[in-house]
């Protein structure tokens, strides 16, 4: 698809052949995810994450069909027919175990695969629209994840989705009667119970459509590289299968023994106590929190209690909604030509301090809503809009990039016979 | 992807060395294959009935106060089962036909216990289709045979809930059952 | 453009959420609240171990079977069991005899068979717990105003559930002297009782283990009210999570087949890339 010495694909097999001229499907994989994908031939494990997604993914659909054969969502019933998955259903506890805590496996992988993409500026040129498909399927892997979150309808399922409709509630005007549309009631009631069910099976399908795109805009530039430097030649490149394959498989390895013991010797580390109480509209937890991939986001929301101009809770929705946001944005705001972290000195810095940032705020969306967590929070969401909207910009302006290797060959050997020969030996665009 | 597996394979052939490189990556994948297996039978088993189910899979009945003539309806399984105590004319009435002569031979003994040969306990479920026959409440039709009558596609059955006309094949069927004690019945 | 937009959004949000620190500061340096008597006298659960602990768990039937008398002659006069039936008390090591004898000895809600009316009807092994009051207004009315939840799922309903059931039921104590002079608000109202390890305190429920020998147990052990504690609290562990013995043992040969597996990928990765060497363009 991508550069002109791909592999073609040619079966033998006279089946695959058959198959190929009626309906390429075989033709299609083996240049999606086969021999037929040159990649760079330096890439690091931190590439893994994109297969282990996918994978995620199917985990999900799969556990959650099967879920879905014995739950009831239906607010008098749906409580105890999660306890009937985990008591009576064959191997039901294991499916809902292997359900809860493989969506917490999804997001720890969706957060390290960001994160490589801000490091090595995976959002750059002529990469946008991988990078912008990518926080839509973000967008909507919260999306389905909190509705998710509300099926078992615990105490905290009750009252995450009061909080969260309750967010509509703050936009002027329309907020109050269109959060009262949102929940098909005034509280979180069997109306909203059911859509949320309806839209947690739906939307998986619906990412799995922003996969493929987010898949098909990525082969035609190619796969990113930890140089950042684009490929130049068949030497930079290795055939997706067996190289990465190989290397993918070994990996999916490593996370599933992780992931298996969560499942298996602490399922409910990740989860809240509080969400094994039935839900009572009449009682409040002491304190509510989201599950643990919403916290970042929920400190931001939660650090904005100033009433300037707007009230305090509309400048929480629009801070929390806007932290995602400024990502779609990052292609025009982070203009420095050089792609990888590993030679931008400044940014480099800016980039663990950023990390540093989310680990706190990560911290603090499940801390208490109390002094001094608040502060601490504030400091923290200021940092986080600072480095997204004003320090890259800047030092993509001002920073002075090291020097970057003349191919991905020169950077993996060290040397390259096309570098003498090249009249180009300078830093790639 | 058997393609694609092969090109492994050649490039690994064009190195030298092709055994033991050829072992331990057909190990790998079919170790991956043997796990994505054992991941399937949860997948598969979580379909078959669930314990509470299987632990509402007995009846038991109490016919003290079943006269003879009268009959139960009761649920076994989720079906209805039919429990007739017969009456010495109906008994007769199943003995007098020629075995031969019916669709799907077999005496009333043979679908009774020995002991409590008046207690015939049937499936209330016509062979034909599946529709539940008519007979075993009071002033219901219970077909040209005295016994039980499916409305759906006429089937008639008699006083041993055999078949004696219409479409099904089979004789009503008789679940496996025990008495615990002389009034007491535990099918299942 | 878009990043002169950018800058300033981002520096509005920054001074917006700054100002907001500014002042949660400043009120924050200015705050001279006391503690709350939670934050200071409450205490964590108390250290107690079980057989089903760790990574090797196993159920110790004795001490379920003696649990479950607990729950049977204390607790169950007002907390429900709503998940669990009598069939499941099979897994206690009960024969099906015995399920059927003890699930006869409780009287479930039923119906006439001749009128229809609501009446009862003894258990049978298929039948739930009964719930000890008809619904939460009784409930309510019964209990000073305090709904006794449902215990079913409760040591998964609390941090380190088993240690918490054990600690608060053994923890009831006089208010210390301390905690009286510094917060004489945190004494018990009429009808709470004092206990460090509920959230705040005080409780609606008064202690329900009151006497060592309080329920005799069928094996002879000897029932303290420590022994009591830790039996109730291991049996609720059970009606928490059945699946949670089985679950463990079932991890090891995973985890294990895993492990063999992610070996053997490492191999065969390391096989695949010895071929990688970047191959010399001729020209």
């Amino acid at each position: 698809m991508s550069f002109p010495w791909a592999k073609q694909y040619e079966p033998t097999n006279p089946v695959m052949k058959f198959l190929d001229e009626k309906l390429p499907l075989p033709r299609l994989v083996f240049n999606a995810v086969g021999a037929g994908y040159p990649v760079p031939r330096n890439l690091s494990y931190m590439w893994n994450f994109g297969v282990l997604a996918g994978f995620c993914l199917v985990l999900q659909i799969v556990t959650g069909v099967v879920l879905a054969m014995h739950y009831a969502a239906n607010d008098a019933v749906a409580f105890n027919s999660v306890e009937h998955i985990m008591r009576d259903v064959n191997w039901g506890w294991l499916m809902r175990y292997a359900h809860a805590n493989g969506a917490s496996f999804f997001f720890v992988v969706i957060y390290l695969h960001l994160f490589r993409g801000f490091f090595y500026s995976s959002y750059k040129a002529p990469r946008e629209m991988v990078w912008l498909i990518g926080v839509v399927i973000f967008l909507l892997m919260m999306a389905t994840g909190f509705m998710g979150y509300v099926l078992p309808w615990g105490q905290m399922s009750f009252w995450g989705a009061k909080v969260i409709t309750g967010l509509f509630g703050a936009i002027p005007v329309v907020g109050e009667p269109l959060q009262i549309w949102l929940l098909g009631g005034y509280a979180p009631d069997n109306a909203a119970l059911n859509r949320f069910f309806s839209l947690h099976f739906l939307l998986p399908f619906v990412i799995a459509g922003c996969v493929i795109l987010h898949i098909w805009a990525l082969h035609i530039p190619g796969s990113s590289n930890p140089t950042g430097v684009e490929v130049k030649s068949e030497s930079d490149t290795l055939p997706f299968h067996p190289y990465y394959t190989a290397k993918d498989g070994f990996g999916l390895g490593v996370a599933l023994i992780i992931y298996m013991a969560f499942v298996f010797f602490m399922p409910n580390a990740l989860g809240h106590p509080d969400n094994y109480i039935p839900a009572n509209p009449l009682s409040t937890p002491a304190h509510i929190v989201p599950e643990w991939y919403f916290w970042p986001f929920y400190a931001i929301l939660r650090a904005f209690t100033f009433d300037f101009i707007l009230p305090a809770k509309l400048w929480g929705v629009l801070a929390m909604f806007s932290a995602i946001l400024v990502w779609f944005f990052l292609p025009w705001l982070d203009k420095s030509p050089v792609r990888s972290g590993h030679y931008r000195p400044l940014f480099r810095k800016f980039f663990w301090l950023l990390v540093v940032d989310m680990l706190i705020l990560f911290w603090l969306g499940g801390a208490a809503a109390e002094e001094p967590y608040v502060m601490f929070s504030q400091i923290a969401t200021a940092y986080y809009f600072l480095h997204f909207l004003v320090i890259l910009p800047i030092i993509s302006s001002i920073e002075r990039p090291e020097p970057l290797p003349f191919s991905i060959t020169e950077a993996v050997l060290g040397e390259d016979d096309k570098a003498v020969l090249g009249d180009n030996a300078k830093p790639a665009a | 992807m058997a393609t694609t597996t092969d090109t492994a394979f050649t490039d690994a052939a064009a190195e030298g060395g092709v055994r033991r490189r050829d072992f331990i990556e057909i190990a790998a994948v079919a170790t991956a294959g043997v796990g994505g297996l054992i991941a399937v039978l949860p997948l598969v088993s979580q379909m078959a009935p669930s314990k509470d189910v299987l632990a509402e899979s007995t009846t038991e009945l109490d016919i003290t106060s079943l006269e003879a003539g009268q009959s139960i309806k009761a649920v076994f399984r989720k079906q209805p089962v039919f429990v007739r105590h017969l009456t010495p004319a109906e008994m007769q009435a199943a003995d007098a036909v020629p075995v031969d002569d019916l669709r799907d031979p077999q005496t009333l003994a043979e679908r009774t216990i020995v002991g409590h040969e008046n207690i015939l306990v049937v499936m209330g479920v016509c062979t034909h289709l599946g529709c539940v026959p008519l007979g075993a409440a009071e002033g219901e039709n219970k077909g040209e045979f005295g016994g039980y009558f499916c409305p759906c596609h006429g089937s008639h059955y008699d006083t041993a809930a055999r078949i004696r006309k219409g479409p099904a094949p089979k004789n009503l069927e008789v679940p496996a059952y025990e008495f615990t004690s002389d009034t007491t019945l535990v099918i299942g | 453009m878009i990043r002169l937009v950018g800058i300033l959004v981002g520096l509005g949000f920054t001074f917006v959420v700054l100002l907001a620190f500014a002042f949660g500061f400043a009120n924050w340096a200015s705050d001279d609240t006391p503690p709350t008597a939670e934050s200071v006298f409450h205490l964590a659960p108390k250290h107690v171990e079980f057989e089903h602990d760790g990574l090797f768990p196993s159920w110790d039937l004795a001490q379920l079977q003696r649990g479950y008398q607990v729950y049977k002659e204390v607790c169950s006069a007002c907390h429900s069991l709503n998940q669990i039936a009598f069939r499941n008390l099979s897994e206690l090591g009960y024969n099906e005899d015995e399920v059927k004898a003890e699930a006869a000895n409780w009287v479930v809600p039923g119906v006439d068979p001749n009128t229809g009316e609501a009446s009862t009807r003894p258990g049978t092994p298929t039948d739930n717990f009964p719930r000890p009051y008809a619904n939460d207004v009784a409930a309510r009315a019964a209990n000073n105003n305090a709904i006794p939840p449902d215990l079913s799922l409760m040591t998964k309903a609390r941090h380190h559930g088993p240690a918490y059931v054990y600690s608060l039921l053994t923890g009831y104590q006089e208010p210390s002297a301390e905690l009286l002079a510094s917060y004489p608000e945190a004494a018990p109202a009429t009808g709470l009782h004092h206990n460090p390890y509920f959230a705040n305190l005080n409780l609606a429920m008064a202690p329900p283990l009151t006497a060592d020998g309080q329920v005799t147990y069928a094996d002879g052990t000897e029932a303290s009210i420590d022994q009591m504690a830790q039996d109730v609290a291991a049996f609720l562990t059970w009606t928490a999570e059945p699946s949670l013995v089985e679950r463990k043992r079932a991890g090891w040969p995973v985890l294990g087949f895993l492990l063999f597996a992610t070996i053997l990928a490492w191999l065969a990765k390391k096989q695949v890339w010895a071929n990688a060497k970047p191959k010399r363009k001729e020209d």
